[in-house]
């Protein structure tokens, strides 16, 4: 067994910060799985900021007197490479929790390993509702807000809009369906009279940007619910811009304001969408600013979204240790239930009731500042206020 | 009852008239050989006996019954053995395998999934390459054989279903002349003690004049004569067509 | 009315744009035979250098058109680099083997192109003159995009010159109808490959530096361009340049207008219309029945015997420690041996329509998925237990082989293996996009084994009788009648038939007995995983598949089990030890397609046998 455990310590050694010695049997250790290869430009912040975090844990003392390491590995995008992956940390790696996901069906498989092979998963970043409702389970918890919160925090803004002819575009997948879905049923029940005169599903990744605007402008919609993010929204706002689709039209996105997606956009960063996101340099909390700076220190580079996302599930770790004297994964969910930490972006809870945290997300409106896309008139949305009654909960998470 | 019986066989391709109501008969144990100039239509003839190429018009009868237009393999369930101009074996297969092969078809054993074909039909393969004089080539690759050689094992896999037909086509092509002989001769004898008919393109004089029956000549797809080697031999459109060549008149 | 004019131009736009990158490929094609995995890198190797370009180059007319030039002409740079230092080795390597050097040229590029564009998407600056937009039918439309129409036929009509009126052009045609004949002209045959790769390449970077305006720079693109491209060469009909200008349109329009009626279209649209053409026509819409590369004469492929004592002991010696040596294991290496066990399942049973068969498939992951999806549906909805489940997943493959295969071994070469990846892509998007039944791309979880069979080492030994049994027996039918008959209608469909053997009937059931064996491995993964998803039908996993063969060797029958072996194991390892996997599989696959060009166990085959001198 010699090999392996070489491996895995040039594993840990190339991944962690250098110079972090370890402590003899006394670190705990986090695996942590994600699609590195596929999805770069979202988890080389996350994992930025991921050790940030750790380091900062550490050089506080640590747990209790140990120190915590992570042991990185990467699906390149492959639920089933994700289980395999989990089998190693759990069994070779001697991991006492897992942690990750960027994908929801990478999400699910990991959670389904958690609950097969009774160890905690906090899912990171997945964003998909089964991952808590109808596919949760007892292990795994969720850090960031869902699809259905994140739908509900713009179908609030939506209804406050004139417009009653909707257009929606959205990838074709999972995450692109449902967010459709939550945001027709919600905006419906907020406001029976809109009607939803187009739909678009394009290939997540492969958007024909020009035929989808199109079509899209053919049905004449008064606004238009956007999910497409990445390469796909940078086409689709280049080809929609062009084309004058967006203008005399109110233009509702998801995630459009997280500095992944606006970024790349630059000047063409399209004005005035109500968006989700993160204004990262606008926040001045006293949890957040000293966030970002000693991200900027360590690593030369501003924070995205990602970057707190990975900060984050780390404390939220930290904060679970602290709580539990023992690394026995039942004890560990059960003091998982209902913790409370001090994120970057306020108090958040891991609810008891679904496991989903009360992170929320910065809801407003795009602007374009010195060349640069940007958010105003943005506030923070706490996500213990988008979930569904604990009623609603209990009926969509029947098996827990 | 004649083996093969061909009436009117007419084939095109696009405006060249490769064959054209081309009517003959070959009987058991003959040995019939069909010359021409190249490019006459004797291998079009070929291929739409054994069923490769659909005739435009024409009838194929073989022991009476209607052939025409059936699939290759069809016709070969019914009694015809095949070679070809070009050799046509499994390159991937020693000799004894490509008879097997034949051997195993014909036994309709080729679906089997478990017995390996090693231990199959491997005696009467042996036995059939005895026969053509090339039992020492058994265990060698087709893919790596002479060009001489390959026709002996294409004659062997044609003969692995007892024929009551065997077409060749140009089967010495590529041999020494001394092997040609020597393999007609055999091709001859098998034939007579088995009462298989042979029909034959060749284009050395020799082996045709020595060991053909009867003589069928193709000229631009048209049958221009046909006889005894004598009479074919004597025939003033014959010699038209192979004029200056001495072809017909060859030593003999 | 007048969105329906938009849409066709939208349609045209991307056409055009779908035309550049698939025109060279063709070309590519066309003369080396070689199918390019790598096309789609040089793409976006294209859009990345000219938006290097560009933003470095001073603004204006200059700056954008050169940065496109000069991308275009690096990227025809790198693939003559990538011919000369690699193709150019290979060209004499058993068919489809340079798709494996090809496989490792994207690995590498994608870590290189990572290493220096970073990982964030880039946006270019839109083209100097063509940033606004002109009025159509009143209505407004790109005039980029109204640019790009154009750029298609100007280049169309270029080709269609240096095709016809010059003397390499003369060359180029006559070696795609004919590659023997180049060789008997006495022509530079090396400076024509070189050539002809320098041109497709450069019209890759072409396509990938025109998008600039248009798209984002990714590193997404190289995959998402390359099926589609080769759809529409081979619905073109390979080789044919105005082949691929008609498939392009077709294609184009056919997903402008398809989006306004099946708004979800667009995932499968591309692999419907390639199922329906191949299926009507067999090579494409303008292509030619391919001369036939294998001769009457058979082909160099080389003889099967009983393994040699030698392999014979190595294979027991491996077979007793995989038995006797996995107790002594961690859980977690224990299932590792179990995916071993089952890639070997699934890439012995792809090689039995490769080796034997002499088909390609690119889309044997559909098998595969589809006995996992057969598993993993009885469970859920029937409840059935894992025994049950596990005799569903070979009959749902092997009927949908059935099925499939039937319209696939009519067709031959890339055609054939293009028509397996269309029904493999109809399937995948089934259970993508019936979220009802399959869930979606989310799969089905909880799909576990029986109580008897959780423990690790259980299910190991569980699957490895399976797959082991499964793989025996596939080579015990390559020795049987069966395995000799579809090995002889690959040596020669003439003789086959000659001597009563209904060719396409033996290709047929070889294939769903490749796709039955599949389908096993494929239920062993879904117990062993418990989960199920649309990723395993769908195309990498088939390219794995492919590239295990390739990699052991096609023509060896323990090729695909040393493949399999040696493509998971080293896979395994590396994304474990560092983050730069991708380009260091790339290049160990380069180095070894290069030092074995027979694969792996082809060159150990050529080894023995050069010491013991056998024929
Ligand atoms: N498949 C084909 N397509 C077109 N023309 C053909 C084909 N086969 C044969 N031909 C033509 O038919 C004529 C007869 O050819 P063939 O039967 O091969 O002559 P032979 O065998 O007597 O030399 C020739 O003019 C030849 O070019
Ligand atoms: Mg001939």
């Amino acid at each position: 067994m010699g090999r392996r455990q070489i491996l895995a310590g040039a594993g840990v050694a190339a991944l962690a910060a250098p110079g972090l010695a370890r402590a003899q049997g006394e670190a705990i250790r986090i695996g942590e799985i994600n699609s590195y290869t596929a999805q770069p430009a979202f988890l080389q912040p996350y994992r930025n900021a991921w050790l940030l975090a750790q380091e900062q844990v550490n050089a506080a003392g640590g747990i209790n007197g140990r120190r915590l390491e992570t042991v990185f590995r990467d699906d390149a995008g492959r639920p089933e490479d994700a289980v395999r992956l989990a089998g190693e940390l759990v069994n070779a790696e001697k991991v006492s929790l897992l942690a990750g996901g960027f994908l929801s069906n990478v999400g699910l498989a990991l959670a389904d390993f958690a609950n097969q092979n009774k160890r905690l998963f906090v899912a990171s970043e997945p964003l998909t509702d089964a991952l808590v409702w109808s596919r949760g389970n007892k292990y795994t918890f969720r850090l960031r807000a869902s699809t259905y919160m994140q739908s509900a925090m713009l179908v609030e803004e939506a209804a406050k809009l004139p417009a009653k002819r909707w257009a929606t575009v959205a990838p074709n997948y999972e995450y692109g369906q449902s967010a459709v879905r939550w945001f027709k049923e919600l905006l419906s029940r907020a406001k029976p009279d809109v009607e939803f005169v187009a739909e678009q599903f394009p290939a997540l990744g492969r958007i024909d940007a020009g035929a989808t605007v199109q079509a899209l402008a053919a049905a004449n919609p008064e606004a238009i619910f956007n999910v497409t993010f990445g390469a796909d929204l940078t086409n689709f706002v280049r080809q929609g811009s062009t084309r004058g689709l967006f203008e005399r039209r109110r233009v509702v996105s998801l995630l459009t304001g997280e500095p992944e997606y606006l970024d790349p956009l630059g000047d063409e960063a399209p004005e005035d969408w109500i968006v989700t996101g993160y204004p990262w340099e606008q926040i001045d909390t006293p949890s957040h600013t000293p966030f970002r700076e000693a991200y900027r220190r360590r690593w030369n580079d501003y924070p995205r979204l990602g970057s707190v996302v990975g900060y984050d599930t780390v404390m939220a770790i930290a904060a679970l240790l602290r709580k539990t004297p023992t690394l026995e994964t039942e004890a560990l969910v059960e003091a998982m239930s209902g913790l409370k930490f001090q994120s970057v972006l306020g108090p958040v809870e891991f609810r008891a009731i679904d496991h989903q945290s009360t992170m929320g997300a910065f809801v407003g409106r795009t602007v374009l500042k010195n060349g640069k896309g940007s958010m105003a008139d943005w506030r923070y949305a706490d996500g213990k206020d988008y979930l569904p009654s604990d009623d609603v909960v209990r009926t969509l998470r029947p098996q827990a | 009852m004649a083996t093969l019986e061909v009436e009117g066989l007419t084939k095109s391709f696009g405006g060249v008239r490769a064959v054209q109501g081309v009517t003959f008969a070959v009987e058991p144990g003959e040995m019939l050989a069909l010359i021409g100039p190249n490019g006459a239509g004797k291998s079009t003839c070929f291929n739409m006996l054994n069923g490769q190429l659909r005739p435009d018009a024409g009838r194929v009868r073989l022991m009476g019954r209607d052939i025409t237009g059936i699939a290759p393999r069809q016709v070969w369930r019914l009694g015809v053995g095949r070679t070809f101009q070009i050799t046509a074996t499994f390159g991937s297969m020693t000799v004894l395998e490509n008879v097997q092969m034949a051997l195993l078809s014909h036994h309709r054993r080729l679906g089997q999934l478990w017995r390996p074909v090693a231990r199959m039909d491997a005696a009467p393969a042996r036995a059939l390459l005895d026969r053509l004089g090339m039992a020492d080539q058994a265990a060698r690759p087709c893919g790596i054989l002479a060009y001489g050689d390959l026709k002996r094992v294409e004659l062997a896999i044609a003969l692995a279903n007892e024929p009551k037909l065997l077409l060749m086509d140009e089967p010495t092509a590529g041999m020494a002349p001394q092997e040609r002989v020597s393999l007609m001769a055999l091709t001859a004898d098998i034939a007579r003690e088995s009462g298989i008919a042979v029909l034959f393109t060749e284009h050395d004089m020799d082996v045709v004049f020595s060991h053909a029956d009867r003589i069928l000549v193709l000229d631009r797809g048209r049958l221009i004569a046909e006889g005894e080697p004598a009479v074919v031999r004597a025939d003033p459109k014959v010699r038209e067509v192979y004029l200056g060549s001495g072809a017909v008149t060859g030593a003999h | 009315m007048e969105n329906l004019v938009l849409q066709a131009l939208s349609g045209l736009a991307s056409a055009s744009s779908l035309f550049l990158v698939a025109s060279g490929l063709t070309v590519i094609f066309g003369v080396s035979r070689v199918v390019n995995f790598a096309h789609g890198s040089l793409y976006m190797l294209g859009a990345y250098l000219a938006w290097t370009l560009v933003t470095t180059l001073p603004r204006g007319h200059l700056g954008f058109w050169g940065g496109v030039i000069g991308a275009a002409l690096l990227v025809g740079l790198i693939g003559l680099l990538v011919e000369v230092l690699l193709l150019r080795r290979i060209y004499r390597a058993p068919e489809l083997f340079q798709l494996l050097a090809t496989f490792g040229v994207v690995l590498i590029v994608q870590d290189l192109a990572l290493m220096t564009w970073g990982a964030q998407d880039l946006l270019g600056p839109r083209a100097p003159g063509l940033r606004g937009s002109v009025e159509i039918v009143g209505l407004r439309f790109p005039l980029y995009e109204l640019f790009l129409i154009g750029v298609g036929p100007v280049v169309l009509a270029l080709l269609w010159l240096l095709f016809h009126r010059t003397r390499w052009g003369t060359l180029v045609r006559a070696a795609t109808q004919d590659r023997e004949m180049v060789g008997a002209l006495g022509v530079n045959q090396r400076m024509l490959f070189t050539s002809v790769f320098f041109l497709g390449s450069l019209l890759a970077g072409l396509g990938g530096a025109l998008q600039l305006p248009r798209e984002s720079v990714n590193l997404h693109m190289d995959l998402s361009i390359i099926t589609e491209a080769f759809v529409v060469v081979v619905v073109g009909g390979l080789g044919s340049l105005s082949g691929a200008a008609l498939a392009a349109l077709l294609i184009g329009e056919l997903h402008a207008f398809g989006i306004l009626i099946v708004p979800k279209i667009t995932l499968v649209l591309v692999f419907l219309v390639m199922a329906l053409v191949l299926v009507v026509r067999p090579h494409g819409l303008l292509g030619k029945p391919e001369a036939a590369a294998r001769g009457g004469q058979g082909s160099a492929e080389p003889v099967i015997g009983p393994a040699p004592p030698a392999l014979r002991w190595l294979a027991l010696a491996a077979l007793a420690v995989a038995v006797v040596l996995p107790p002594f294991l961690g859980d977690y290496a224990v299932s590792v041996l179990t995916e071993l066990a089952i890639f070997v399942l699934f890439a012995a049973s792809l090689h039995l329509i490769m080796g034997p068969g002499g088909m390609a498939s690119f889309g044997h992951a559909a098998y595969f998925g589809l006995g996992a999806y057969g598993a993993a549906l009885a469970a859920q909805w029937l409840g059935a237990p894992m025994l049950a489940g596990l005799a569903l997943a070979p009959l749902m493959a092997g009927i949908f082989g059935l099925v499939f295969g039937y319209f696939c071994v009519r067709l031959s070469g890339v055609y054939a293996a293009m028509l397996t990846l269309a029904f493999a892509q109809i399937a995948w998007s089934v259970a993508f996009q019936w979220v009802e039944v399959t869930g979606g791309d989310n799969g089905i979880l909880g799909v576990w084994p029986d109580a008897w069979a959780a423990p690790k080492l259980v299910y190991y030994y569980l699957a490895l009788a399976l797959c082991l049994g499964a793989t025996l027996f596939l080579r015990r039918v390559v020795h049987a009648p069966f395995g000799y008959a579809l090995r002889a209608q690959r040596d020669s469909t003439l003789r086959a038939e000659a001597i009563g053997i209904d060719a396409f009937r033996i290709r047929w059931l070889g294939f769903a007995l490749a796709a039955a064996a599949a389908g096993i491995a494929g239920g062993l993964f879904a117990y062993g995983k418990g989960s199920v998803f649309p990723t395993y039908m769908g195309i990498p996993r088939s390219v794995d598949a492919l590239l295990m063969v390739l990699l052991g060797g096609v023509q060896t029958l323990s090729g695909p089990i040393i493949g399999a072996l040696a493509f998971t194991g080293l896979q395994e390892q590396l994304v474990r030890l560092t983050d730069l996997w991708r380009l260091i599989l790339g290049c160990i696959i380069v180095l070894l397609v290069l030092f074995f060009p027979q694969g792996l166990a082809g060159a150990a085959r050529a080894r023995w046998e050069a010491r013991h001198g056998d024929a």
